[in-house]
């Protein structure tokens, strides 16, 4: 009896892995498409550690205590400190770990590319973001037109470019500043926002409002905006890229500010980066972005979920 | 308590003293924003469904269900009565309550009787239940070729359709998850 309900699980793990095999195979390629993409440019690949004692204090981001250190949730300031170190192009591809994170769209531990470049805007990463995308696909074979979970997504330029204030005037019952008052700008763009997006073409959404502005620059011209973008393809949000905030003393204020908000709801606080606030002022106008690799294999795969295009999710191991 | 990252698809939970099923769950969390738990909710007495997202401050009461062990007795008008085997308490679900499981409800068939709190709520049929076939028309030999089934009506008053082979009087296994025919019982 024991040996057949054995049997039976090392049977359904065949099925599921062998169910996985051509979307992990696509993954593979994509993954070395994109590596080919950046060392073409002149990109470095670097690789930063994972384990790190202060992760950054962001208010929705809960890390992995690991002993009195944390796995990283993103690369995002170790490869900041290389860039006030003078290094001008770089990237990486690793996992990140977040706590509570689980869906069909997110994992507890995921794969992101992060990619940073100086003397860049947030504008010109869009850009490279659609030359990237484009580039990749054709090294995959894939034609210029994608169709995604019956959606069709057209890679050729150029691609929607629409601020977070008219996407909510567009789709949403209320306007930005009024779901940020009311608390339901999380919930709008989930429902009513995120939906329409990515589809027929992939939309960068623009210009989130100052709340939101995580590490990004605020725009010089509308400080009520940071200079933030987000891409979507198919209703999916792919990546997250910022006009990089600069200013150590601001910088500091708003991870006290997110610091504050997490100890009111009763979250864990971390350490402020003092290391990575220390050299933000060496730190040249720059812009970064992150895309999360699973799901830009899941678009290219035509998976609906991220499960599909993992070797194995929490719950296989 | 249960928080909001216990939700997931079949949770039972209470909501204004009302128990409710989880019967469909996303996580979403949008960009650097805060985690969202959308679900359909469908309220386990009244069938009534409903959408509610969820934000991982909010917390929840479990529902408190138990299932019994009980025996079928017998039915009266539109009500269907159960014994507990321990302790020979009965009670009654409504026909609306018991719905399709009254198509295989035959005197002294072990069921498990679902409890909120003191109130039956539901029932839970062995996977397989063994019923006499009342009516059956029979086997014409020859003239049927494999693959072949023909109607019956069991003891319940439940229609399905049975191997040829199969007589009047005899007992057949049904699978209760489906309503199909499994086997033909040996007597």
């Amino acid at each position: 009896m024991l040996q057949g309900s054995r049997n039976k699980s090392a049977e359904s793990e065949r099925e599921r892995l062998y169910h996985r095999r051509s979307a992990l195979r696509l993954r593979s390629l994509m993954v070395h498409a994109i590596r080919d993409f950046f060392v073409r440019r002149g990109y470095l690949e670097v690789e930063t550690p994972v384990l790190i004692p202060a992760p950054a204090p962001e208010l929705h981001i809960d890390a992995v205590p690991v002993g009195r250190c944390y796995l990283h949730t993103s690369p995002e300031l170790c490869m900041k400190r290389l860039l006030a170190a003078g290094y001008e192009r770089i990237f990486q591809i690793c996992k990140c770990f977040r706590h509570g994170e689980r869906g069909h769209l997110h994992l507890p531990e995921c794969t992101i590319l992060e990619w940073y470049r100086a003397g860049a805007g947030y504008r010109d990463l869009m850009s490279q973001c659609e030359a990237m995308i484009r580039s990749v696909a054709g090294d995959l074979g894939f034609s210029q037109m994608l169709e995604y979970q019956g959606s069709a997504i057209d890679l050729t330029g150029p691609w929607e470019r629409i601020t977070v204030s008219e996407a909510f005037e567009r789709y949403a019952l209320l306007t930005v500043q009024e779901s940020t008052a009311n608390g339901s700008f999380d919930e709008l763009m989930v429902e009513a926002v995120e939906p329409h997006l990515g589809s027929p073409k992939p939309t960068f959404l623009y210009d989130y409002p100052v709340t939101m502005a995580a590490l990004a620059r605020l725009k010089p011209e509308d400080a009520r905006f940071a200079e933030r973008f987000e891409l979507y393809m198919g209703g999916i949000e792919l990546a997250n890229a910022f006009s990089e905030l600069t200013d150590p003393e601001e910088q500091r204020t708003r991870f006290q500010q997110d610091k504050a908000r997490r100890m009111e709801l009763g979250k864990e606080t971390y350490p402020l980066p003092e290391k990575f606030l220390a050299t933000l002022d060496l730190m040249p106008e720059a812009a970064g972005i992150a895309l999360g690799i699973d799901r830009l294999a899941m678009i290219f795969s035509d998976r609906a979920t991220i499960d599909d295009v993992v070797t194995f999710t929490p719950e296989d191991l | 308590m249960y928080s909001a990252s216990d939700l997931r698809k079949g949770l039972k939970i209470e909501i204004d003293g009302e128990p409710y099923v989880i019967v469909d769950f996303q996580f979403s969390k949008p960009g650097k924003g805060q985690a969202l738990y959308r679900c359909k909710l469908k309220n386990m007495i009244s069938g009534v469904m409903f959408d509610h997202t969820y934000r991982s401050v909010d917390t929840f009461k479990p529902a408190n269900l138990e299932e019994r062990k009980m025996q079928f007795l017998y039915a009266q008008e539109h009500e269907f009565c159960f014994m507990d085997m321990e302790n020979y308490e009965q009670t009654f679900l409504s026909e609306e309550q018991v719905g399709d499981a009254s198509n295989y409800l035959i005197d002294n068939l072990e069921v498990e009787i679902l409890f909120f709190g003191e109130r039956a709520i539901g029932i839970t049929l062995p996977n397989f239940v063994d019923l006499s076939v009342a009516q059956a028309d029979p086997w014409a030999k020859g003239d049927s070729v494999a693959g072949d089934t023909k109607p019956v009506t069991l003891e319940t008053g439940y229609s399905l359709r049975v191997p040829p082979f199969v007589n009047e009087g005899e007992k057949i296994t049904v699978d209760t998850r489906t309503g199909e025919y499994v086997t033909r019982v040996k007597e």
